[in-house]
């Protein structure tokens, strides 16, 4: 292993292409065609995913690959680990390397968390016996001691995360291809785990590639990033460079036509006819309280009276709640504000929120829900480190808001 | 992802796993658990015997006539299953296929082992039947694992061809469904052999030329022996009619092999 000049791994020239099946014919007669014509008309489309990629990681770095869903990012973590081959172009890995592109990949809920273990580390190619040696670590890492003869289907979420986390971090392989794992478990697991990728970010022998969202654990733990788009490389290099790069990337994608842009900055995005319009967005956040203040000023000289407002909580910007006025007894038929007026509005609900990077987005709508007025995207920037609740957030068990 | 390395140690704890897994898991929540494993043959037996044997007199006057429906039914159904569920084991998994990449062929051949497992439990209560009804067990038995042997490998050929063609075109599930029910009754199971040379000889012919056909004949004859079973060796004139059904498993498994390994690379992406 030690004829590699210090590359873990190199991806040269690769390119892939899906082809995506036509579920539908348009018409009998095109489907009559489509079969008379055989070859000449094919039942798919092209979708060329990766153009050309080519990159180096360096052994000993903490290798970071960013881009928007649908960038590409996963096939080449896919390429990386093995699972596609690419059309042309090539990948060369040096030592050995574990892909967790999904944690527990290969878990049966009817089988104990014992059985489990062995199971996945057979799928990841370790023989029974290095499992027999990692065993009490992956046990202990996980806290599970005395839940290793229980079905896994009695596990919580959070201890199945844990368990499957466990193996994945032990399995001291020379390069670990992580997928958006790194926000697992309660407080006190996701310290350990920050202790262990601070480790392994000072550990020289091990590599690490880790796809992300997360712009905060780009800038933590990451030597070197890459932004791709479109399956090509947009930049590559510092992390700060590079997750700046990615959040200027959600400049608006307008679908609404008429509406102006009303200012960018700083990555925010705010667009809409401007009528109606969000001022002094102020939050506050407490052990048990979150607390959103606002005001909302009607621009126009008209009284305005099916004006609904929505609020969407995001992390990664991935929304993962979302609400508006309409479903609010008080606002069901829309709120009235006269021309030219402000009100003051406040939005409180228990915080339930765990350790994460939140964002929230708000719109307006002077209709009821499709003539945007004002979006601001994002609104608010947060970090809520809540010890008290996972930070897998339960959409569910979201607490009532009360807009006043 | 090469053919030589079937049994480097990776694999070999990865087979095991798997199997294992699957036969945990088989049964889970059943009051019996395995024992539905050989209770499922036995019904089937059962029925065929009170329909067939009892009331339509099939095999009136050949010597051990049930142990050899019993042996029969066991045979076809791990042929059955060993197709059927290696034919899936590709698609079903196409979810782990997708999250992680370890040779394509183990879920194939781990699918098939547990039905030869099972295929094993029931040979069980087919020997303890054949002492039962009083076979007398010559030195031809000690042949019979070399019929069990080709009879797994042509399943497993079968599965691996399935495995990948049904990767693209599902519909080869509900081709194969049709097919085997078709060739159950194609084949000398619940009947005699006799019964179609009495009939007409060249459609015995016919049959013989199926290899599930032949080595059910052959298994028969091995343990039960000679007299009461007519193998394709007393059918044909002609040795190179003999050839044909061990062409066809040969034919199989080359096609299998070469289909297969053509195919495994893409099996993440299509799935």
């Amino acid at each position: 292993m030690n004829e590699s000049n210090g590359i873990a791994l190199s991806v040269k020239n690769v390119s892939k292409t899906f082809k995506l099946p036509h579920e539908r014919h348009s018409g009998l007669k095109s489907a009559v065609v489509s079969v008379v014509g055989g070859k000449h008309k094919r039942g798919y489309e092209r979708q060329q995913v990766l153009k050309d990629i080519s990159f180096e990681v360096k052994k000993g770095e903490f290798f970071g690959i960013v881009g928007r869903n649908g960038s590409g990012k996963s096939t080449l973590l896919k390429l990386m680990s093995g699972i596609y081959v690419p059309d042309s172009g090539k990948v060369k890995i040096n030592g050995s390397l574990t892909p967790f592109i999904e944690l527990g990949v290969g878990f049966n809920p009817e089988l104990t968390g014992l059985e489990n273990v062995y199971l996945n580390g057979a799928l990841l190619g370790f023989s029974r016996k290095e499992m027999e040696a990692k065993y009490d670590d992956i046990v202990s890492f996980a806290e599970l001691e005395d839940f290793m003869d229980q079905k896994l289907k009695n596990y919580s979420s959070g201890m199945q995360v844990r368990l499957a986390f466990s193996i994945a971090i032990q399995s001291h392989s020379d390069i670990l291809i992580l997928d958006e794992v790194l926000a697992v478990g309660d407080e006190a697991f996701q310290r350990k785990c920050n202790a262990f990728f601070d480790s392994i970010k000072r550990d020289k022998t091990k590599t690490v590639i880790l796809v992300t969202h997360g712009m905060d654990a780009v800038r933590k733990y990451c030597t070197r990033a890459m932004l791709i788009e479109k399956g090509e490389i947009l930049i590559q290099g510092d992390p700060e460079e590079v997750s700046e790069a990615y959040s200027a990337q959600f400049i608006d994608t307008s679908k609404n036509p008429k509406a102006n842009e009303l200012g960018n900055k700083n990555g925010q995005v705010r667009r809409g006819t401007g009528d109606v319009m969000y001022e002094n967005i102020k939050h506050t956040i407490t052990k048990d309280k979150f607390t959103l203040d606002f005001d909302l000023s009607n621009k126009t000289n008209r009284d305005i009276s099916t004006i609904c407002m929505g609020i969407d909580f995001c992390i990664n910007s991935e929304i993962i709640y979302g609400n508006d006025t309409r479903y609010i007894e008080e606002y069901k038929k829309g709120i009235f504000l006269a021309a030219n007026s402000t009100r003051h509005f406040t939005l409180t609900f228990d915080n339930i929120l765990g350790n994460n990077p939140f964002t929230i987005n708000m719109n307006v709508t002077t209709d009821m829900g499709t003539n945007i007025a004002d979006l601001i995207k994002p609104a608010v920037r947060f970090d809520s480190t809540n010890v008290k609740y996972s930070p897998v957030f339960k959409v569910l068990a979201f607490p009532e808001i009360k807009i006043k | 992802m090469n053919f030589s390395n079937i049994f480097s140690k990776r694999n070999k704890v990865l087979l095991y796993e798997l199997v294992v897994t699957d036969f945990k898991l088989r049964y889970q929540n059943s009051v019996l658990g395995y024992a539905w494993s050989l209770l499922k043959p036995l019904f089937l037996f059962a029925i065929m015997y009170v329909v067939f044997v009892h009331f339509l007199r099939f095999g009136a006057g050949i010597p051990h006539f049930a142990p050899m429906l019993l042996l029969g039914l066991v045979l076809w159904g791990f042929f059955t299953e060993a197709t059927k569920q290696g034919m899936n084991s590709i698609t079903a998994r196409g979810n782990l296929l997708r999250k992680i990449n370890f040779p394509k062929y183990i879920l194939v051949i781990s699918a098939t082992i547990s039905a030869f497992i099972n295929l094993m439990l029931n040979l069980v209560v087919v020997f303890i039947f054949m002492l039962i009804d009083g076979v007398d067990f010559g030195w031809t038995a000690l042949l019979f694992p070399f019929t069990l042997l080709l009879l797994y490998g042509f399943a497993l050929s079968l599965a691996f061809f399935f495995a990948a063609l049904s990767v693209k075109y599902r519909d080869i599930g509900y081709i194969w469904d049709v097919i085997i029910q078709a060739m159950f009754y194609a084949t000398p199971i619940f009947y005699p052999l006799q019964m179609v040379i009495n009939y007409n000889i060249q459609a015995a012919q016919i049959l013989m030329l199926n290899p599930i056909a032949v080595l059910i004949q052959e298994g028969r004859a091995q343990l039960v022996g000679d007299e009461p079973v007519i193998t394709a060796n007393e059918l044909f004139s002609n040795p190179a009619y003999l050839i044909i059904p061990y062409a066809i498993m040969v034919a199989f498994a080359v096609l299998a092999v070469w289909y297969f390994k053509k195919k495994q690379a893409r099996f993440a992406e299509e799935a």
